[in-house]
């Protein structure tokens, strides 16, 4: 026993600051908001707090602004989520088979990826812009100018929410999509070519080389871009904030509303929020953490 | 992770590069559909770079050139104006967001080298479960523990500011690296060698230090970049845990675009400015970028 304990000893040692730095960091922090969003501490104001069990999360689902942000969530990430896959695979089909400027392309689509969606977002804040007509700006002046009248919209500040969640998820979009067309791009690269040829030996079509062949080889890659946009979508912040600013009513989403509820210092409802968004990321994340953890057990 | 996604860190960068097998290039696909393709790329080209090119031409107006109508032009006089407006304004932005990027990267990258050591080759019961234990720390929406970090820090009495927010991210991009290098190590660290140096009695500080770290630098190279610029390109933290006058380079520019008039060529320009070094890195270490990239493919 002392033999043993004394070969794998350092290593536990090593890892015992991080696991205490993270067990106080994320879960005992976790734990905390959890705690503060089951009392009345509804002012920035110390000294004890109430306990009123899950009055806060009851009020929360019975809020239209709480379940606005909710839905306008619900939308952005569809939005988000179809617009980043069609265009990442679509560039990733495009480019697989190799054309001449290859690396350029593929540098070209991935850059935005490198930006902040802070500046992303001052950006395509002012590209969105909602005039139209002879004072259109942005996007729209530039419809105007190619004559693609059809296509000036009022963005963000449109009437429906699906017109205005997908007017957010647009630069979102833009700056994911060459991130999705490299993963899928390794994927297709990481297929043994034999599986190409004998297929075609075979006499597949094109079409059907890939709907049989190629694509039921990505689904792993598929499934973690999934969870990966899902998750990067309820985090988005930086980009609503720069372009509609934080109290847009018809841009809110949780994390936008979290920070709106603390700037009036209303710390149970935001802990409240925080917590439901964890609670959110959790029921995505932790099978496939628990999928992931036990195939790598098998390999 | 699974071997398509996590595992995959340099490897998949690497397989982007590759050239298509032979499979795909005797594809017979005909010289129309050869030309298809490309018109398509470059159209996509077009839709990714526009943004690009208003940026660019805005930040060289001046301020009465920025109306409706000539959006889309080149400036009519070119003025370096904004530019200098814009770094007047981000210069001690920058500064801090520099001092800020560097350390939490490289203390991040060190203490996440380490884990990941001992997590792909010097295991010790458990420590699978300590693995997924740290790795959810990836995965958390981080309002969900900002209050009582806040809290935490002002209780501390740390200066709000740049010390405040290295002490976070290293925190916060320890999962990350970790598992970057674990999965780094496993794939190009045999155990054998571990075991022989074991059996010659080497211990875990000789091994790290003699075999691993000489080894490590494009695991090295992939947290670093990695790590600066998720540093450098955050806002949530910056947002909660500073203020306006200590904060870094996002504060600044969501402040110099933000307000109630707003001189577009300066934020253009701030834009730019703010994106530079981010961009730099991205030029300069594009393939080992994408090899972070592929890292996170389980962060996100």
């Amino acid at each position: 026993m002392h033999g043993r304990i004394r070969t794998w000893g350092p290593g536990a040692l090593v890892l015992l600051p991080t696991v205490l730095l993270l067990g106080y960091f994320v879960y005992g922090l976790i734990a905390w908001s959890f705690n503060t969003s089951l009392t009345n501490r509804h002012t920035a104001r110390k000294g004890p707090a109430d306990y009123v069990g899950f009055e806060n999360y009851g009020h929360l689902f019975s809020e239209d602004r709480f379940l606005n942000s909710l839905k306008n969530l619900g939308v952005l990430t569809v939005a988000f989520i179809v617009g980043t896959l069609v265009f990442g695979l679509l560039w990733a089909l495009l480019l697989e088979k190799g054309v001449p400027g290859e690396s350029i392309f593929r540098s070209i689509y991935l850059f935005p990826m490198a930006i902040s969606m802070i500046a992303s977002g001052v950006v395509w804040g002012w590209l969105l812009n909602p005039s139209t007509g002879d004072d259109a700006r942005g996007l729209n002046r530039l419809f105007e100018i190619l004559h693609l009248h059809f296509l000036e919209n009022p963005w963000w500040t449109a009437g429906s929410r699906w017109t205005t969640m997908a007017s957010i998820a647009l630069p979102a979009v833009w700056q994911m999509s060459g991130y999705i067309m490299a993963l899928f791009l390794a994927g297709f690269r990481g297929i043994p070519p034999e599986l190409r040829e004998a297929a075609r030996v075979d006499g597949a079509s094109e079409f059907k080389l890939y709907r049989h062949v190629l694509f039921p080889q990505l689904s792993p890659i598929a499934l973690s871009a999934l969870i990966i946009l899902g998750h990067i979508s309820l985090k988005l912040f930086d980009l609503i904030y720069a372009i509609t600013g934080p109290n847009q009513f018809r841009t809110e989403v949780p994390a936008i509303l979290m920070w709106n509820t603390l700037l009036r210092s209303d710390q149970a409802k935001a802990a409240a929020i925080g917590i439901v968004m964890l609670a959110v990321v959790a029921v995505l994340v932790i099978p496939y953490l628990a999928w992931t953890v036990r195939q790598e057990t098998e390999e | 992770m699974s071997a398509d996604t996590a595992a995959a860190t340099g490897h998949a960068a690497a397989a982007i590069r590759q050239k298509p097998g032979r499979g795909a290039i005797a594809d017979g696909s005909t010289r129309r559909s050869r030309t298809v393709r490309y018109v398509l790329l470059l159209l996509f080209l077009l839709f990714v770079l526009i943004p690009v090119y208003v940026v660019l031409i805005t930040s060289f107006k001046t301020s009465g050139d920025t109306t409706a109508a000539s959006q889309w032009s080149f400036p009519k006089t070119w003025t370096l104006d904004p530019w200098r407006k814009a770094w007047d304004v981000l210069q001690p932005y920058m500064i801090r967001s520099l001092s800020l990027a560097i350390p939490a990267a490289i203390i991040s990258s060190m203490i996440g080298s380490v884990n990941g050591f001992v997590l792909a080759r010097w295991r010790f019961p458990g420590a699978n479960i300590v693995f997924a234990f740290i790795l959810f720390g990836m995965f958390i929406p981080y309002q969900a523990v900002m209050l009582p970090l806040r809290t935490t820090f002002t209780e501390l009495d740390v200066t709000r500011g740049v010390p405040t927010l290295i002490v976070a991210h290293c925190i916060y991009g320890i999962p990350i690296c970790t598992l970057i290098f674990r999965n780094y190590y496993a794939t190009i660290v045999p155990n054998e060698i571990i075991e022989s140096a074991r059996v010659d009695g080497a211990g875990l500080i000789q091994t790290y230090a003699r075999i691993i770290l000489p080894i490590s630098i494009s695991g090295f190279v992939v947290t670093l970049i990695w790590q600066f610029t998720s540093v450098w390109n955050d806002f949530l933290f910056a947002l909660f845990l500073t203020q306006q006058n200590n904060g870094p380079v996002t504060l600044g520019l969501a402040a110099l675009a933000g307000g109630q008039k707003v001189d577009y060529a300066a934020s253009m320009a701030g834009a730019l400015i703010t994106s530079f070094p981010t961009l730099i890195v991205y030029i300069l270490l594009g393939r080992w970028f994408i090899g972070g990239l592929m890292a996170g493919a389980l962060k996100g």
